[in-house]
């Protein structure tokens, strides 16, 4: 992105680059969602939103295996799907997406946020989703805010979509210079809610969130906001709100004790609170997470774990693993390698680490064979496969959809990785 | 453009990995964009299956498009050849490569792989994932049979060339794949079915085949086409270029198997059996295998006498369980309809011998709407029929693909021959209320916890829109309807005209009216208060009370 973002805090591992030796690049076949995933969690953070992606039955296809069940409580997503006629010609595109929409908000008054969401079929016909937003938008003036971004899988994997549609609520936020703290990345509400009670004890009063519970709820930004990322895929709106006169705060993603302290820290640092303040407020809770934690690191330590990429939460889980839980690293394959955004955890990271970026599912699948770890971070189209060759496995979808940021969360975080070791240890069938 | 929030079926693609993943030795590469991939889970995670789709993606990504991806094609179907060693190689595109035309089949026939190869394709923005699998097949035997195929003129194969041969007749049973429903429990059935009348059989495919089995499908007496969405077109070719008898009655269903073995009997030139014969309209010796026909005839079942059904599936399912509804277990089918549009003749021929016009369509919405109209006791349906009737308080058994975890069951699950019969006896009774409940229920309306709509024996209470709420009667057709139009309004343009409507008759309602109307088990409660309507309307009343109830009753009761 621009040249002109204030880079974060240099880390070890960028002034050391034989930290993490020899970083696998790998291209070939990719086991990974598309963008559009990200529809799921999103659409139930901000249920006054709706994602409209056009694409094919392909897409419409996807979301409904990837959302389950969820699809019939109260459709807030769907997807115009294109036809023959679309394809033939731009111009019926743009009148038939018109059309359409004009239709679902008819029907759906209560929509105050609509996403349209591209696709791989809508970027190689190079339908203008953009255009489309600023003309819809324009119409429908004060009612509706229409906003575009990508989730295709040519441009986009799993939770970057998440990333885009941040992104693209940027242009909306209104400009203020004020004092805040801003949360960045999806987080459960009970999580959201214990973080903000936390800071607020540590004498940081305002601390908003993005994405807002509520579309229209959007927190200002400018130069007085501190921005703590509470995921790792969010490398364009990290870059954005930067750009916006933000300060991103440079420090481990909330995960596990160390990490969720570190993060505060880093939010506690730049607000000025007292040592003191910060160790009376967070040191019981640090304690109470480690008491948590122990049984499930009993369970884990010295365990040997190999993670394919997936989400981009893989090194921060894997620092918490490691250093936490005492898991052996024998690979941490990411879909890609933001360094800026990740380097307070490679930094943590064990010197030797494996790193891969890219795939090529094959060839990785040959290294887990060949390495026989105890436990494998996948995707469930690997899950089950690699189960029946006796292989344990964690699905990694669950930690986007599970409540594991903070220190209270740190055991179940912990839990989640234990169970499947449990599990086999406890079924007694050969 | 068409604006979808469910589809009942997948893109023509997954039809393609349905045939490629029931197989044994073929290989698929699909020249997809990175996140197509997650078709893999279907297999994975719906069929529980402990091994990866035999599929190999291109997993192209935008920066590929700027360079050469049929290079890529190339280089993925080399190294998918020479990986997985395949008998037969299957090359396609997802939707996204269509558009690009990087031709990959014709790649493929470019380079010399030393098996057999099947360019697919199939046209995404027109057709859907039965069609895709249906074609995949049968491109898939065309071309493994090529070398077979008898010269023009020659005579057709006798389907008694097993006496001359003197050993016992044989049959393929064709169409059972991944992904259908309870496929691999019917192919049991039927295989012993046919043992028992000393039928064997040839090969089962695509469930469980090899490229080389495909090559013995010739050798069969009789093609037996199981699951017309897959297998239709193939039986056909095949019937066409070889002249093998095709055996298309669908054994789902007492009367469905019946006929189906003599039909078997007749195309292989096989005595029928004794117990076959039926006698002056009585049931045959044989169908009494199952234990449906006594199930259904024992007094306690004599409350599903006209129990209104609505059934919404697949064409083959759909019309295999209006005919077991109506004649079999005696209810009434107040709604028929399919997603499968191939199929549309069919179904339609089927609902107008009930009286009724099929319902073809792949609009959930449209479906739901037509669920609540037709006041519906019993929903039999799909996954997604599962969650409208949820919705609409109505109880429900799944009777077709689309088809979630829970129903790819470990136990043995038929739907076809006699032992399909049974399970289809308990699975589609199950979630009815049961007699006495019903009695009950009937006469005293004041009980705490056997409440309206209650279905204790399911351990769950009454349906969460009759148990809401205490207004009066909140789960019947006109509440459900407005659900359906706040809750998931979006495709259904007609539906807020529908309320309008809803509306201006619900204020015809008196208090006592309602009263009433709430004095009438929940699940007949829709279609009374629809036929007081019907009636008011008819003689111009402007009030709807008691009295007027019970004149409409006595009304419809003729
Ligand atoms: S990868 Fe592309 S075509 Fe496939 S579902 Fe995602 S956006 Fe649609
Ligand atoms: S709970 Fe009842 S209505 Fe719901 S799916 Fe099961 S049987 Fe059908």
């Amino acid at each position: 992105m621009g040249v002109s973002a204030p880079p974060v805090q240099p880390s070890p591992a960028d002034l050391n680059p034989h930290l993490h030796p020899d970083l696998l690049k790998e291209s070939g076949q990719r086991e990974v969602f598309c963008g559009l995933t990200s529809i799921v969690w999103l659409h139930r953070r901000m249920p006054d939103a709706f994602f409209l992606v056009v694409g094919s039955r392909t897409c419409a296809h996807l979301i409904q295996s990837a959302a389950g069940v969820m699809i019939f409580a109260e459709p807030r997503f769907g997807t115009a799907i294109l036809g023959e006629k679309d394809l033939a010609g731009l111009a019926d595109a743009n009148e038939e997406l018109d059309r359409l929409v004009k239709d679902l908000l008819e029907r759906r008054p209560e929509i105050r946020t609509l996403f349209l969401v591209g696709s791989c079929p809508s970027e190689v016909i190079k339908l203008d989703l953009a255009k489309a937003a600023e003309r819809l938008s324009a119409q429908l003036l004060n009612r509706v805010r229409v906003l575009n971004y990508s989730g295709s899988g040519i441009e986009t994997t799993f939770t970057q979509g998440e990333d885009n549609a941040l992104q693209a609520m940027l242009p909306l936020l209104p400009s203020s210079d004020e004092e805040q703290l801003l949360i960045v990345g999806t987080l459960a509400d009970a999580v959201e809610d214990r973080f903000r009670l936390i800071f607020e004890r540590l004498g940081i009063t305002t601390v908003r969130s993005l994405p807002p519970r509520r579309s229209t709820d959007l927190p200002p930004i400018g130069r007085g906001t501190r921005v703590l990322l509470a995921q790792p895929f969010l490398s364009a709106t990290a870059r954005a709100l930067q750009h916006r006169g933000a300060t991103l705060l440079s420090a481990p993603y909330p995960f596990g004790v160390e990490g969720s302290r570190d993060w505060m820290a880093a939010a506690a640092t730049a607000f000025g609170v007292p040592l003191a303040r910060f160790a009376e407020v967070v040191d019981p809770l640090v304690e109470r997470g480690r008491r948590a934690l122990a049984p499930h690191r009993e369970v884990l330590a010295g365990k040997r774990l190999f993670l394919l990429p997936d989400s981009q939460m893989e090194i921060p889980l894997a620092r918490f693993l490691s250093r936490e839980c005492g898991m052996e690293l024998v690979e941490v394959g990411v879909p890609y390698l933001d360094r800026q955004l990740m380097a307070a955890d490679l930094a943590l990271l064990p010197a030797d680490t494996q790193l891969s970026e890219g795939q090529d599912v094959d060839r990785q699948l040959e290294r887990v064979r060949a390495a026989r770890p105890d436990l494998v971070l996948c995707g469930l189209g690997l899950a089950n496969p690699l189960e029946a060759e006796g292989i344990a496995t964690k699905w990694s979808i669950e930690l986007v959809f599970s409540p594991i940021h903070g220190c209270d969360q740190a055991g179940e975080l912990a839990e989640l990785f234990a169970r499947p070791l449990r599990r086999r240890a406890l079924l007694q069938l050969s | 453009m068409e604006l979808t929030l469910w589809t009942y079926e997948g893109p023509p693609h997954v039809g393609a990995m349905r045939i490629a993943t029931s197989m044994e030795g073929v290989h698929y590469v699909l020249h997809a964009p990175q996140g197509d991939t997650y078709a893999d889970l279907l297999f994975t995670m719906i069929e529980r299956r402990g091994r990866r789709p035999p599929v190999t993606y291109t997993t192209f990504q935008a920066r590929d498009l700027g360079g050469d991806t049929a290079d890529l094609v190339i280089r993925t179907i080399r190294q998918a050849v020479d990986r997985f060693q395949p008998e037969a190689l299957l090359v396609g595109e997802s939707c996204t490569a269509e558009l690009i035309q990087d031709q990959p089949g014709a790649l493929a026939g470019g380079m010399d792989l030393g098996v057999p190869m099947v360019n697919l394709e199939l046209p995404a923005y027109s057709k859907k994932e039965n069609w895709g699998a249906a074609e995949t097949f049968y491109q898939l035997v065309r071309t493994l049979l090529k070398a077979q195929l008898p010269a023009p003129g020659t005579p057709k194969p006798s389907p008694s060339r097993w006496r001359e041969e003197g050993r016992r007749p044989r049959v393929n049973l064709l169409g059972p794949s991944l992904l259908g429903f309870r496929c691999r429990d019917d192919v049991l059935e039927i295989t012993r079915l046919l043992g028992e009348h000393g039928i064997d059989v040839a090969v089962v495919a695509p469930l469980g085949a090899r490229p080389a089995d495909l090559l013995r499908i010739p050798t069969a007496d009789a093609n037996v086409c199981l699951y017309p969405e897959v297998a239709g077109p193939v039986c056909s070719w095949l019937e066409r270029s070889f002249g093998t008898p095709v055996v298309r009655s669908v054994p789902i269903g007492i009367g469905a198997t019946a006929d189906f073995l003599r039909e078997l009997h007749a195309v292989l030139d096989l005595a029928l059996p004794a117990d076959l014969e039926t006698v002056e309209g009585q049931p045959s010796e044989a169908e009494r295998r199952s234990r449906l026909p006594w199930y259904s005839k024992s007094v306690d079942s004599t409350y599903l006498t006209g129990k209104r059904v609505f059934i919404f599936a697949d064409a083959t399912h759909a019309i295999a369980a209006a005919r077991i509804a109506s004649r079999e277990l005696g209810f009434q089918v107040v709604g028929l309809g399919s997603y499968s549009r191939e199929q549309a003749r069919e179904v339609r021929a089927a609902a107008a011998e009930l009286g009724l016009e099929a319902l073809i369509t792949d609009d959930y919405l449209v479906v739901e709407k037509a669920m609540a109209e037709a006041a519906a006791e019993l929903v039999l349906g799909t996954q997604m029929e599962r969650h409208s009737a949820k919705r609409l308080g109505l109880p429900c058994a799944v009777i077709s693909a689309p088809l979630h975890v829970q129903d790819v069951p470990a136990r043995y699950s038929p739907q076809m021959g006699w032992e399909g019969a049974n399970v289809i006896f308990d699975s589609w009774v199950h979630p009815l209320m049961m007699g006495l409940e019903e009695h009950l229920i009937g006469m005293f309306r004041h009980d705490f916890e056997f409440v309206d709509g209650h279905r204790s024996h399911l351990g769950d209470g009454a349906p969460a829109s009759a148990s809401a709420s205490t207004a009066p009667s909140p789960e019947e057709a006109s509440a459900t309807s407005t659900a359906v139009a706040t809750a998931a309004a979006p495709a259904a343009g007609t539906i807020t005209a529908a309320v309008a409507v809803r509306e201006a008759l619900e204020s015809l309602w008196t208090a006592d009216g309602e009263a009433e109307l709430a004095k009438i088990p929940f699940f007949v409660r829709g279609k009374v208060r629809k036929n007081t309507e019907a009636f008011a309307r008819e003689r111009g009343l402007e009030r709807i009370d008691a009295e007027a109830l019970y004149d409409a009753k006595a009304h419809f009761s003729r």
